[in-house]
């Protein structure tokens, strides 16, 4: 059978996938630039947009990493705004389990349902960074055993908060005066041993029941997460071999939990060149690697690597000789690709060998490591890619970060979008009015009186 | 200040149904859409229509209740809620010129977070944005975040000097948490995003501001996330009852909303805010007192006195408010509000009984009364909230002058 495609927009990001230096790149932070890419998202007949998020701002050599994108709004404030001038289209944020409080987050998601009429969705991640933790009440620290169990807990409690209104308690009769059916509506508690709550919760029964719940992340217990708990999780597989054995992996944990396979979608992230010809598109991709590497970008990915502060070294130079440094301490905070490289002496290793086969500088060993585009080619060759990559089982669509704000999706939109339409393998328009309707995800069960 | 304004300023707080218990009866309410966006959307558009200053919104982290410690299990009033954060962002959009104003309980949230919110929200309305800081003293709102527990300071007498010094700690948190998001929000300058393709710099790092602050509830370092917000400071507010929230007003916030019952009463509590703010510091600074009213409106004085007794009917006892509850026309709230102006308030913030109707009388009826007086504008003369209310855009405390 075919499968349909989902798509999402991811928000360009503050990393260096988003080239702000293009004179066609705008604000990250004015309103008018979420409006058009969020109604570019919506022209096209996406699922949903996407919001990341970071809770402190990037440091490299203890200084604040200024040479890509820095500053973000809030999440929340910026979906809700945004529910105002869209109609269909998902909001997806990424909102932290270690930096919030249950009730504070249960009822912010059960408003946005409410204020957008069913189309909120909740990115959960969790982060135990004392660096991060810094700029918060509770701080960092998280037991690393202690990590997927508190967002785990975390999630769950919210579930139970937004669960405990079934949706029928308001009556609002003017004429017997009953407002509520139930004088106890809202009622919950939770003891575990990261919260100990009880009471009564106060935004009752959004339209999706809850939010729709996303999870990002590769791990082992990311997957296991995903599988238990999660209506889509989001990798980073985006070659064929690897997305299926993922897709497989994670799909075959759902039996376990009483789950069918289509009841979590796979959603990996994926960026894109479009040109008239492929080989217009290849030419692109190129220029588009050099904005988005440049020498001193170069030096500061390798330093994420090296571990050790390379500012001296020459980016159109050899690599360096001296090893990195294994340890502890980081040069790099706040960012959560460091951790991709877990053998970084290995990792340099390999590179050197790459570098020295290749003839490569620093520069270009990065843009050729760190910058690949997902899909490279015509509007014809990028659309029948998604198709195939979907159709083989290695996602159930893909999550799209453009590289300039706002306007990078427009060229998905235009010239993608149609050919997938034509293939009979994505939406022609919304058929639903929520996002668990788009995302083709069974209502929410509502709990015996 | 040297004598009183010519021109009052005028907010209307929304909550729920309208104030009254019983108000989600009355005939033009909307009890069963409380919790769509188009019924803020149409409050928010009205009260635009009046030229108001700005709207708050009412907000808390517990199920509305009578009884202030805990849930009371009733039935017959309006409970639950959305978070007015987003509330107003929602209707930023589709509004301008008026501004927005959410509530936010300081004791129980990261001011990082809401720092970051009011900012975007700044963002989101350009430049129309503030907040409202409560605290949450109630034990049931402290169990729904098993951080701490708060004593039920209502079961003892609020003479005592323990529920005192108790409601003392609320307060400085308080005061700490306006500090800790004033500072963030002043952590960027506002030329510090600088795009230098040529240094390959996006923004110019010595504008970014750690503010470092330590305190006995919480430490954050900053700088935030979120760039400096149109109006540099966005508008920080605070409801007022006695001597210890007089002190915050006079030391954290640019406008107190308090509840007198007279003139004379009016008078006293500005001169004891007049004092807080000179004892902080802040003596040059604006810092507006606007005294709250509960509304009920009608053109004919008789019909609005009616009309308050059939809600009272219908709730089944009067309507007593912390503010003072008003019945009559809108000509008579304008000689009330003149004479209360000019015992020192600079202006009002209503809290209409019924909604829509006594926003409407507020729009439609008091707004024209006014203009006729020459006592409140007849068109925006600013784009910002700040602008509305006569405050300068603040330099930021980090910049080298």
């Amino acid at each position: 059978m075919t499968k349909q495609i989902h798509l999402a927009a991811h928000f360009p990001g503050v990393n260096n996938t988003t080239v702000w230096s293009d004179p066609a790149a705008g604000s990250h932070i004015e309103f008018s630039s979420f409006a058009r890419f969020a109604q570019a998202a919506e022209r096209g007949k996406f699922d949903f947009l996407f919001l990341a998020e970071g809770l402190r701002l990037r440091e490299q050599n203890g200084e604040i990493y200024d040479l890509d994108v820095v500053g973000r709004p809030d999440t929340f404030t910026v979906l809700a705004a945004l529910a105002a001038v869209t109609d269909r289209l998902g909001l997806t944020g990424t909102i932290n389990s270690t930096f919030n409080e249950p009730y504070e987050v249960a009822r912010q998601f059960a408003t946005l349902d409410h204020l957008s009429g069913g189309r909120a969705a909740w990115n959960v991640v969790t982060s135990w960074d004392a660096f991060t933790g810094e700029n918060f009440r509770r701080g960092g620290f998280l037991a690393q055993d202690q990590r997927y169990e508190r967002a785990r807990t975390f999630l769950e409690t919210v579930l139970e908060l937004t669960g405990s209104w079934r949706g029928d308690e308001i009556v609002a009769d003017k004429d017997s005066g009953v407002f509520l059916r139930d004088p106890q509506a809202g009622s919950f508690r939770h003891r575990d041993a990261h919260f100990d709550i009880a009471g009564r919760f106060d935004v009752p029964r959004s339209p999706q029941g809850h939010p729709v719940v996303f999870q990002a992340g590769d791990s082992e217990e990311g997957r296991e997460f995903a599988a238990a708990s999660a209506d889509a999780i989001f990798s980073r597989h985006s070659t064929k071999d690897a997305g299926q054995a993922f897709y497989a992996d994670v799909k075959g944990r759902l039996a376990r939990y009483g789950r069918s396979r289509d009841s979590l979608l796979v959603l990996p992230a994926a960026t894109f060149v479009i040109g008239d010809t492929d080989a217009q598109a290849a030419e692109l991709a190129h220029e588009v690697r050099r904005q988005q590497v440049s020498g001193q970008t170069a030096l500061r990915f390798l330093e994420q690597v090296w571990n050790r502060d390379l500012s001296g070294y020459d980016p159109d130079g050899p690599l360096p000789e001296v090893d990195p440094v294994v340890g502890e301490g980081h040069v790099a905070q706040g960012r959560a690709q460091v951790r991709m490289y877990r053998d970084p002496v290995a990792t340099a290793r390999q590179w050197r060998e790459l570098a020295a086969e290749k003839g490569y500088s620093i520069r270009e060993l990065m843009i050729e490591v760190q910058s690949r585009q997902t899909f490279v080619g015509s509007p014809g060759t990028v659309a029948a890619s998604i198709d195939d990559l979907v159709q083989s089982d290695a996602s159930d669509g893909f999550i799209l970060v453009p590289h300039i704000t706002p306007g990078g999706l427009d060229p998905f939109v235009d010239t993608v979008v149609p050919l997938l339409q034509e293939r009979g393998v994505f939406r022609a328009d919304y058929e639903g009015t929520t996002l668990r309707d788009h995302l083709g995800l069974p209502p929410v069960g509502v709990p015996d009186a | 200040m040297s004598g009183p304004a010519p021109h009052l300023h005028l907010a209307v707080a929304l909550d729920g149904a309208g104030w009254h218990p019983a108000a989600w009866r009355e005939p033009d309410a909307r009890p069963g859409e409380l919790f769509t966006p188009g019924y803020w959307v149409d409050l928010v558009q009205e009260a635009q229509r009046g030229l108001l200053d700005l709207v708050t919104l009412e907000d808390g982290l517990s199920l509305q209740s009578t009884d202030r410690y805990g849930p009371d299990d009733r039935t017959d009033q309006v409970r639950g809620r959305l978070d007015a954060v987003q509330v107003a962002a929602r209707v930023a959009p589709v509004t301008e010129g008026i501004g927005l104003v959410p509530t936010a309980v300081v004791t129980h949230t990261e001011p990082f977070h809401l720092s970051k919110a009011i900012a975007t929200l700044d963002h989101v309305s350009t430049g129309r944005a503030g907040v409202r800081v409560k605290v949450g003293s109630s034990p049931a709102e402290a169990a729904h975040f098993g951080r701490r527990t708060l004593p039920a300071l209502g079961s003892i007498d609020p003479r005592d000097p323990a529920v005192q010094a108790g409601l003392r700690e609320l307060f400085d948190e308080a005061a700490d948490w306006v500090e800790v998001v004033r500072g963030l929000w002043d952590s960027w300058e506002d030329d510090a995003e600088i795009r230098d393709a040529a240094t390959g710099r996006f923004v110019d790092r010595a504008k970014l501001h750690p503010v470092d602050f330590a305190g006995r509830w919480f430490s954050v370092r900053g700088p935030s996330i979120t760039p400096r917000p149109p109006q540099g400071q966005p508008v920080v507010t605070a409801l007022a009852h006695q001597a210890v929230p007089y002190q915050l007003v006079g030391r954290s916030a640019d406008v107190g909303f308090v509840t007198p019952r007279d003139a004379a009463d009016a008078t006293a509590i500005v001169a004891e805010i007049r004092a807080a703010q000179a004892a902080a510091g802040r003596a040059a600074e604006t810092v507006h007192v606007l005294g709250d009213l509960v509304v009920h409106l009608d053109d004919d004085p008789a019909a609005a006195v009616a009309r308050r007794r059939r809600l009272d009917d219908l709730a089944g006892a009067e309507h007593v408010s912390d503010a003072w509850v008003f019945a009559g026309s809108p000509a008579q709230l304008a000689d009330l509000l003149e004479e209360w102006h000019g015992a020192g308030l600079t202006g009002f913030r209503l809290r209409p009984a019924t909604l829509p109707h006594d926003l409407v009388q507020v729009t439609r009826g008091l707004v024209p009364e006014l203009q006729r007086r020459g006592r409140f504008r007849t068109a925006y003369e600013a784009t910002t909230l700040r602008g509305h209310l006569g405050l300068p855009r603040p330099a930021n405390r980090y910049a080298a002058v």
